[in-house]
């Protein structure tokens, strides 16, 4: 059981990124995190939620999809997209790799969540859709910090 | 995103100011290769302190300048980038690429 979580699901338009970043850091905030964690992320929900837009639905109409939770000073956010999949995850997070060449990615979004974050996980299913599961645990703070 | 230029002999500097996401890559890739149109620009100056959120998406705009102006005989180089978005550049070498020693913060040229 999670001290608190919270669901929320957009359309994969470019447009809600920063939504989706936003509303992922405001609900952070309550485990009171340092501009640094608030910025890793939403760099990395920004990442995650690019990648479901990109890949996933690549020019299709489809919803995404974000839980947030809260467990102790753990923080878990999830984004989900029922597009295209990923047929080869560990190729598609290297570093540097693209299946898009074409249109100027760095390849460097999965290095970045995992960078940013404590942990990253990858399900994926062709045809079916990609789900990332991303964590962090967020540093307390003395209270006279 | 909003951009502002100064033109300075061979170099077109640029500052940007924003947040620059896969959104917002697209508009700034587009207004960046019609000003790159002019051929007579050799350098792109690209001044990142008024970009206050960027992820890998606009590492792909930087690393296509890059290219770009590579093929020309050009170069790149960024200044004023805040902390979390250097770090992201460096994660991708980008300084080590444009052949600069490390982030140049302060004033930029615009």
């Amino acid at each position: 059981m999670f001290d608190n979580e919270m669901h929320v699901s957009f359309l994969g338009v470019s447009q809600n990124e920063s939504f989706a970043r936003m509303v992922a850091a405001a609900f952070a905030s309550q485990l009171n995190p340092t501009i640094e964690e608030l910025t890793d992320i939403r760099t990395a929900v920004s990442e995650a939620v690019t990648n479901a837009i990109i890949h996933g639905y690549s020019g299709m109409r489809g919803m995404v999809g974000m839980d947030c939770a809260i467990e102790g000073r753990n923080f878990t956010v999830t984004i989900r997209d029922e597009g295209r999949g990923i047929p080869n995850v560990p190729l598609a997070m290297q570093p540097f790799y693209t299946s898009v060449p074409n249109l100027e990615r760095s390849g460097m979004g999965f290095a970045v969540m995992e960078a940013f974050m404590d942990s990253v996980t990858v399900e994926s299913e062709v045809g079916r859709g990609t789900t990332v599961i991303m964590k962090k645990e967020i540093a307390a703070v003395g209270c006279d910090e | 995103m909003q951009i502002k230029t100064q033109r300075d002999g061979e170099t077109l500097a640029v500052l940007l100011t924003g947040e620059l996401d896969h959104h917002s890559a697209a508009p700034l890739r587009v207004e960046l290769d019609a000003l790159l149109g002019d051929r007579t620009i050799r350098c792109l100056a690209l001044d990142l302190c008024g970009v206050t959120f960027m992820d890998s998406s606009g590492l792909g705009v930087v690393l296509g300048r890059y290219k770009l102006m590579k093929e020309r005989g050009g170069s790149v180089r960024i200044q004023g980038a805040s902390r979390p978005v250097e770090r992201i550049l460096k994660m991708a070498g980008v300084y080590a690429l444009l052949g600069q020693q490390d982030a140049e913060r302060g004033k930029g040229h615009v």
